[in-house]
């Protein structure tokens, strides 16, 4: 295994004074700018018409699968607010799985010298494939699921999590509580286990057969790649809905 | 970096859950698919997700064996 390249971390690739940049970083910034680019030039583009075409129809059968996606879940009343969140979620995750298994992502990169030792660095790593991005994620999925709980219920929300009418409740809101900290670390690790796990396959293959036998793994990630998307924005999406009804509303209907 | 023994039993022990898990919902599936044919793509969908759910926890017990093997 001398020349098999497997890094569990991000590697920092330049310094902004005391901030290490790492390559996970780097193509995730990549990603977020070609999206907003791609936002703001397709927004010029597109106008309202009966028959779209084109960069339309693509964009808009995109974003009717999604919508038809959420309201499935929430109904027509909440969609509209929900749906932003789980789009930008999707769209993000999606594009970052997908950017790691680009030819070049990976295989790419300098030597750096490490205690006398060339060590390989590469220049881009798939965006997801690194801890700190999916952690973010999850915490920003969690924040917003409080959020909207808050949002919709108010302060209602909150006894959930605090309350003291008999001492039962009192407890099972500390594993409420607890609950909302161990989705954040379910949503990192699952996002980051499946892509990294990924990536790993794909090394693996390459390093034993070169010729062909990855081909169908690449298949196998594109695949994998767009089920953990779902699979993100499909969880904050249940989760969100959750927060916002009422407890007493759930029975009701 | 510890025994390679430990690395291996790591992801074999922490698969067999998953793999009973995989087993229940596809066969499942299978049962509602031939039941009703013309659920199919919604009993797809629902299965996929419960596969990739499934799947998350072999998925952890592979990183804990990555992390052990590589650090």
């Amino acid at each position: 295994m001398a020349n098999l390249h497997i890094s569990i971390s991000a590697e920092p690739i330049f310094h902004l004074g005391n901030l290490a940049i790492t390559n996970s970083m780097f193509v995730s910034w990549l990603v977020t700018i070609g999206l907003s680019a791609f936002a703001i030039y397709a927004s010029r583009k597109i106008s309202p018409t009966k028959k779209p075409h084109g960069l339309q129809a693509f964009l808009e059968s995109i974003i009717e699968s999604l919508f038809g996606l959420v309201s499935s879940v929430t109904g027509d009343r909440r969609a509209k607010e929900i749906f932003p969140y789980i789009a930008t979620f999707f769209i993000f995750i999606l594009l970052g799985n997908w950017v790691g298994l680009l030819p070049g992502v990976g295989s790419i990169g300098f030597d750096h010298l490490e205690n006398g030792q060339a060590v390989f660095v590469p220049l881009l790593r798939g965006a997801t494939a690194d801890i700190n991005i999916t952690l973010g994620l999850a915490i920003v999925s969690v924040a917003l699921i409080q959020y909207v709980g808050l949002k919709n219920l108010g302060l209602r929300y909150l006894v959930k999590f605090v309350d003291f009418s008999s001492p039962i409740r009192f407890f099972i809101g500390i594993l409420e509580l607890i609950a909302e900290f161990a989705k954040i670390i379910s949503f990192a690790f699952r996002l980051f286990g499946n892509i990294f796990a990924g990536e790993v396959l794909l090394a693996v293959m390459a390093f034993l057969v070169p010729l062909l036998a990855p081909l169908p793994f690449i298949g196998l990630e594109v695949f994998v790649g767009f089920i953990q998307a779902l699979v993100f924005a499909m969880l904050t999406l249940v989760f969100m809905n959750l927060a916002a009804v009422a407890h007493s509303e759930e029975h009701a209907t | 970096m510890p025994d390679s023994l430990v690395v291996g039993l790591t992801i074999a022990i922490g698969g067999i859950g998953p793999a009973i898990a995989i087993g229940l919902i596809v066969s499942r599936a299978m049962d509602a698919i031939g039941r009703n044919p013309e659920a199919t793509p919604k009993i797809q969908t629902n299965m996929i997700l419960g596969v990739a759910f499934a799947e998350a926890i072999a998925i952890y017990a592979l990183v804990i064996a990555l992390v052990l093997h590589f650090t």
